[in-house]
């Protein structure tokens, strides 16, 4: 049975399930339930359910240990850029000693943060950096951008045998939706078609797959008709599902809030260019936010995000009806 | 301490001839802290470690023969040759890991030490660091959390007085490491880690704390590196010790001496012993040597547990 609730407790539900079903869950962080009344607290213990210090270090590699000790451990982090304070741990020990071991242990471990909160939190709070976590093998990223998804995505990398970066849109953490009661499960690496179409294939990740949706919404009335394609996981990234769409409908349009060098979308159009070349009609297109740092000011903010207006150009031109930008 | 000791003497040698082809560093000189710690412990014990890990690994109890495989890049390395020196990882032994990065794994010890606590069980866990480490960021936010949560976890800092290339002084203004944790207020102790015996009273107390699931402790040992930072190190930023002052801290000798002195070995035991070593690694160079390079495609498929 689904009923409708917000993203956010979409997440949280699904830590709750999976810390019932499975007695090695553990979950800690900065602020994580401060009071005893937590109903985490309340239905787990201060043993699995604990406070952290200021201590991005120590919290994510102590998940690593807990996780090489058979434990399946999930960081709370608040903010995605604080794993920057980490990236040892994070992107250096936790997907690498599985590897290294000669595959003699695993790391199941989750870092849970959240990520793209343009809101005016500015330069530090707003990033959307998981492209740089698309180079290091080992380590798996997911991207829920529904709240069904956010829970079936939660689930998977909490019985997931790797590291993952479970990252929460912060855009929309009080979007509502359908969502499964009870053990709810999204495979990583399976792309959702939202919305099927046969003149063009939007790839939209995060908070951009509603913008493709209301975009695509748009064209269809210039009659236009575009197939939009959520990834749901960057690692692993579902290619199959997108090099289909385009064979189909020859012309991709990427749309990412991170910023473009290095990014999701130059790997997606990588991709792309290289497996699905004698599909392509027209250049790929991709709207992503621009390569600057997220400015505080708000119509400067507004400026260097993809929106629905920048994606609804990109099609355009893709499909010819406008001229092509620098 | 000899199968230690000649294991990494004739590692040197096989890395000047090339057999040995990757970054190297050797303990030389601090074998006695390994020995003393890890053969307290049990199989079922955490030990992590840095990018000096031989000897915490043999001492641990991972074979010579894979770990001189793994050295030299083989099959039958302990981590089928994916890891190499810095990154040794035996589980069956408890060796839960060396890292490249100096502290890097400080918290993951963490980690395994509150799964003590949450298993009821008493396996410890102990991890091993230089002084270089202690001035990262990751040792005093390991140290903060240990001591706020009473981890049973054991650090065991080897203070050779050398940090990489330069010395303590020109990295901390506190010579102690022991004193760099005393406002946490958990035991702390420092001992000459040349001393084998004195090491092993010091570990076996704090060991005993451990077990009962009490901690953090820190065991400060004062050692000596008698090797560059790495295998081909030319050294130049410090003078050559005098043979004499070397056999003052050399730990085995220092043994050696103490064991025939109190009567507790004869001269010959202890040559049979390090005979006995000798043989066992010649053995294992041939088990490296007749050990054939990892298959290239094995690379693509550890890098996630399905």
């Amino acid at each position: 049975m689904a009923r409708e609730i917000p993203y956010i407790a979409a997440v949280q539900e699904a830590i709750r399930v999976e810390m019932e079903r499975d007695p090695t869950v553990v979950f800690y962080g900065q602020d994580v339930a401060p009071s005893d009344e937590d109903p985490l607290v309340q239905a787990f213990g201060r043993d699995r359910v604990r406070v952290s210090p200021i201590s991005e270090t120590a919290e994510i590699g102590m998940a690593v240990g807990l996780a090489l000790a058979g434990y399946r451990p999930v960081v709370e982090l608040l903010m995605a850029e604080f794993m920057l304070v980490a990236m040892n741990q994070v992107v250096n020990e936790a997907p690498r000693l599985r590897y290294m071991s000669g595959g003699q242990v695993k790391v199941p471990a989750v870092f849970k943060a959240g990520y793209g909160f343009t809101a005016g939190w500015a330069g530090q709070h707003t990033g959307s950096i998981y492209g740089m976590f698309m180079g290091f093998p080992g380590l798996k990223i997911a991207l829920p951008s529904t709240p069904a998804d956010a829970k079936g995505l939660m689930a998977a990398a909490i019985r997931d045998d790797n590291p993952v970066c479970y990252l929460i849109n912060y855009l929309l953490v009080l979007e509502h939706g359908d969502v499964p009661e009870g053990e709810y499960v999204v495979p990583f690496g399976e792309a959702a078609v939202r919305r099927a179409g046969s003149d063009v294939t939007i790839v939209a990740t995060g908070w951009t797959v509603g913008r493709a949706l209301a975009a695509a919404e748009a064209l269809s009335s210039e009659g236009i008709d575009a197939e939009v394609i959520d990834p749901r996981t960057l690692n692993p990234l579902d290619t199959a599902t997108i090099l289909s769409s385009v064979e189909k409908t020859g012309r991709l349009v990427i749309a990412d809030q991170g910023t473009r060098h290095g990014g999701a979308s130059a790997v997606i159009a990588a991709e792309v260019a290289e497996h699905g070349f004698g599909s392509l009609k027209a250049p790929i297109r991709q709207v992503t936010a621009l390569d600057v740092t997220v400015p505080y000011s708000e119509p400067m903010e507004a400026y260097v995000l993809p929106n629905e207006e920048k994606i609804a150009g990109a099609v355009r031109q893709v499909l010819g009806e406008a001229p092509v930008a620098a | 301490m000899w199968r230690i000791r000649l294991f990494e003497e004739r590692v040197a040698q096989l890395k000047r001839t090339l057999q040995v082809h990757g970054l190297i560093h050797l303990s030389i000189g601090g074998e006695g802290v390994a020995a003393a710690v890890c053969r307290q412990l049990r199989d079922n014990d955490a030990v992590y470690s840095g990018h000096r890990a031989h000897g915490h690994a043999i001492a641990k109890g991972t074979p010579l023969n894979r770990l001189m495989a793994e050295l030299m890049g083989r099959s039958d390395g302990v981590c089928k040759g994916l890891g190499g020196s810095m990154h040794l990882v035996d589980k069956e032994h408890g060796f839960m890991g060396a890292t490249g990065v100096v502290g890097g794994n400080l918290p993951l010890a963490l980690g395994t030490a509150l799964t003590q606590h949450l298993n009821g069980t008493d396996r410890v866990t102990v991890v091993f660091f230089g002084d270089g480490a202690v001035q990262a960021g990751h040792t005093g936010e390991s140290i903060n959390l240990a001591a706020l949560w009473r981890l049973p976890v054991i650090f065991v800092c080897e203070n050779n007085g050398m940090a990489e290339f330069t010395s303590r002084e020109e990295h901390s203004t506190i010579e102690r490491v022991s004193d760099v944790v005393a406002p946490y207020g958990f035991e702390r102790t420092t001992v000459n880690g040349s001393d084998v015996p004195a090491v092993h009273h010091a570990f076996a107390r704090f060991l005993q704390t451990a077990r009962a699931g009490e901690g953090p402790m820190l065991l400060e040992c004062v050692t000596y590196r008698r090797r560059g930072h790495y295998e081909g190190d030319p050294e130049r930023y410090r003078d050559p010790v005098a043979e004499q002052e070397w056999a003052e801290r050399d730990p085995l000798a220092r043994l050696i001496d103490f064991g025939i002195g109190d009567d507790l070995i004869d001269g010959r035991t202890a040559d049979a012993i390090e005979r006995e070593a000798a043989e066992e690694i010649e053995q294992a160079v041939r088990f490296a040597r007749d050990s054939p390079f990892p298959e290239p495609e094995l690379s693509a498929q550890l890098v996630y547990a399905k």
